[in-house]
């Protein structure tokens, strides 16, 4: 019997557990994780295998975390029921825990289209976890051929990660560019170029027709392909199946409000598994990244230990660098687009729509974006700023004197 | 807890809060070597445009977004109030770039971040860049 149980050790798991103690020091919490490790930074895996960070640090929070938050864990185990009217779940193990509040806090898991003949492949591996990573770290070696299926983010992250520690890498992608979810077509370019020019090869508008030995496969458009490792990094998928088996209310992930609550009683969610009410274009979406998971959470453990802090201010915004080249996005890519700079090695595109700025793409000079993050999340309308001065650059002096006040003058 | 604030009609915009800042924050005891023929990378920024001019450093947030959007959990709120990061757990990722809504926050030399961690813990022991300003632009105080 736990007064909190938490399926899912990652991210959400962590703000939800920060939320509940916010309110409530006392009461007992249980997270129950299937993946055998303290938190990690789950984006870090890339950067651990090209050196930027070791398995030692990757830990999301103080060694002392669990303890620190009188936290029992169970890790390495799965939950594989929830009894919504007992209030508990079962595990793997066989055992079963009982809760008074429930929070699913379960991210995703990578999905695999039918891919004709992957039997075939020994060396593969999707890119999601730490075991994921250190996995792919062991199957490669200076004389490796990598085929990546998934020229999103996960794919060239772990591209970015391995490059330097393989012989080639090709990305096959059925989109016809790179990044689809957060860039434009020009965006897209530029990343690929400079990518390209690492030695990374791309297949675009393709897919894999078929895996024809362990080593080989052909494309759609009958091109030859020999690789000895795959990494399929094609797209992920909510984990929402706990819930749906209880007859929950799940859309394309677990419909919640913005106090993490669910449709069914006592039981709350948030992260990768969750809907939110994406601001920046007025829709309910999964934002599937790391600070909404953080933020989704802790509005949810605030509300399951009877406090009140809604999280109402989600939105996609993303910062990923390939090498040298970094890229900020943020908001929807809808109203009239703004081509600020566009050069050889910097992008710059702005989003405005209905006197707001509503999204924004920067690569190479990322300098002070949050800046404009903050001018979507704060909905400000551009004719109460010196939109010409900030449009150039981020900065404070686009704002009133007042504003500056407020900002510079006062305690936040 | 005592912050950094800015008075803005005061501000000559002079730099010296840069370069104090700099220096406070290069480890270095002297400051003509620390500073000369080094381009700085100061955690302060002046600001100038149409004979303004202020100072902005972090802001040191009490429910900081550039510590929730931290992807490997090296920004800190410390009990004291300030953000902090352990740039040994950095991976330069610029997520606390994208998130900072003053643009307080910027990559060190090193490649991986740096911000103001109001010269507490170097041998200023407080912030060098309001003990050099002539003009009391910027104050630090408790409000
Ligand atoms: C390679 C990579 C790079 C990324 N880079 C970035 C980035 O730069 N910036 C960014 O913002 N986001 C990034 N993301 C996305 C980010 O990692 C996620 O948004 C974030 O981890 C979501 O957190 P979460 O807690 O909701 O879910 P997850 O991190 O997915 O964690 C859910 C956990 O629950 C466990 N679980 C699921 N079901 C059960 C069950 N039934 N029983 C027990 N345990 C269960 C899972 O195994 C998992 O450990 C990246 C993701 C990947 C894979």
């Amino acid at each position: 019997m736990s007064d909190y149980v938490i399926i899912g050790n990652s991210i959400a798991a962590i703000g939800t557990i920060e939320g509940i103690r916010k309110v409530d020091t006392t009461g007992t919490i249980t997270v129950i994780g299937n993946e055998n490790h303290f938190v990690y930074g789950r984006p870090l895996i890339s950067y651990m295998l090209m050196g930027k960070t070791t398995l030692e640090k990757m830990n999301y929070r103080d060694l002392s975390f669990y303890d620190d938050n009188k936290v029992e864990t169970i890790l390495g185990v799965e939950v594989t029921a929830i009894d919504k009217d007992k209030k508990q779940v079962a595990l793997s193990n066989g055992s079963t825990v009982s809760y008074k509040k429930l929070m699913l806090a379960t991210g995703s898991r990578p999905f695999l289209p039918p891919m004709k003949g992957i039997e075939l492949v020994e060396k593969k591996t999707s890119f999601m976890t730490i075991d994921d990573a250190l996995k792919l770290d062991s199957m490669i070696n200076s004389e490796s051929n990598v085929l990546v299926v998934g020229a999103g983010l996960i794919g060239l992250k772990c591209v970015e990660g391995i490059l330097s520690k393989v012989k080639s890498i090709t990305v096959i992608d059925l989109a016809n560019r790179v990044l689809p979810s957060i860039l434009d077509e020009k965006g897209s370019d530029l990343v690929k170029a400079s990518l390209e020019k690492k030695g990374v090869k791309f297949i675009l508008g393709e897919s894999i027709a078929e895996f024809t030995s362990a080593a080989t496969a052909t494309t759609t458009q009958g091109k030859e392909l020999s690789f000895d490792t795959l990494v399929t990094a094609v797209g992920v998928r909510p984990n929402t199946q706990l819930f749906q088996a209880i007859g929950g209310q799940v859309n394309r992930g677990i419909v919640v409000d913005t106090l993490g609550k669910t449709s069914i009683e006592d039981i709350y969610a948030g992260g990768d598994c969750a809907e939110c009410f994406d601001i920046s274009c007025d829709t309910q979406r999964i934002v599937a990244i790391l600070p909404n998971a953080y933020f989704q959470g802790r509005a949810a453990g605030i509300s399951m230990a009877g406090g009140e802090e809604p999280f109402d201010q989600a939105m996609p915004m993303n910062s990923i660098g390939f090498f040298d080249l970094h890229i900020i996005t943020a908001g929807s890519y809808i109203g009239d687009k703004d081509i600020v700079l566009d050069d050889e090695n910097n992008y710059k595109v702005l989003f405005t729509k209905d006197n707001k700025l509503v999204g924004f793409i920067m690569i190479g000079d990322v300098q002070r974006a949050g800046i404009y993050t903050s001018l979507i999340r704060n909905k400000t309308p551009l004719d109460s700023i010196d939109y010409t001065l900030v449009r150039e650059h981020p900065q404070l002096m686009a704002f009133t004197l007042k504003d500056r006040q407020e900002k510079l003058g006062r305690s936040h | 807890m005592k912050r950094v604030y800015v008075n803005e009609k005061w501000c000559l915009g002079c730099r010296l809060c840069e370069y104090n800042c700099a220096f406070a924050n290069s480890g270095m005891t002297d400051m003509v070597k620390a500073l000369n023929n080094v381009t700085i990378n100061p955690r302060i920024k002046v600001e100038k445009a149409n004979g303004i001019s202020f100072a902005v450093q972090c802001r040191h947030c009490k429910d900081p977004i550039c510590v929730r959007a931290c992807i490997a959990g090296a920004l800190h709120l410390d009990e004291d109030g300030v953000i902090r990061i352990d740039d040994t757990k950095c991976v330069g990722c610029h997520s606390c770039v994208m998130a900072c809504p003053y643009g307080a926050i910027m990559p060190s030399q090193k490649g991986v971040m740096q911000k103001c961690e109001l010269c507490l813990q170097n041998s200023s022991k407080e912030p060098a860049c309001v003990k050099g300003c002539p003009n009391h632009a910027i104050v630090y105080e408790e409000r």
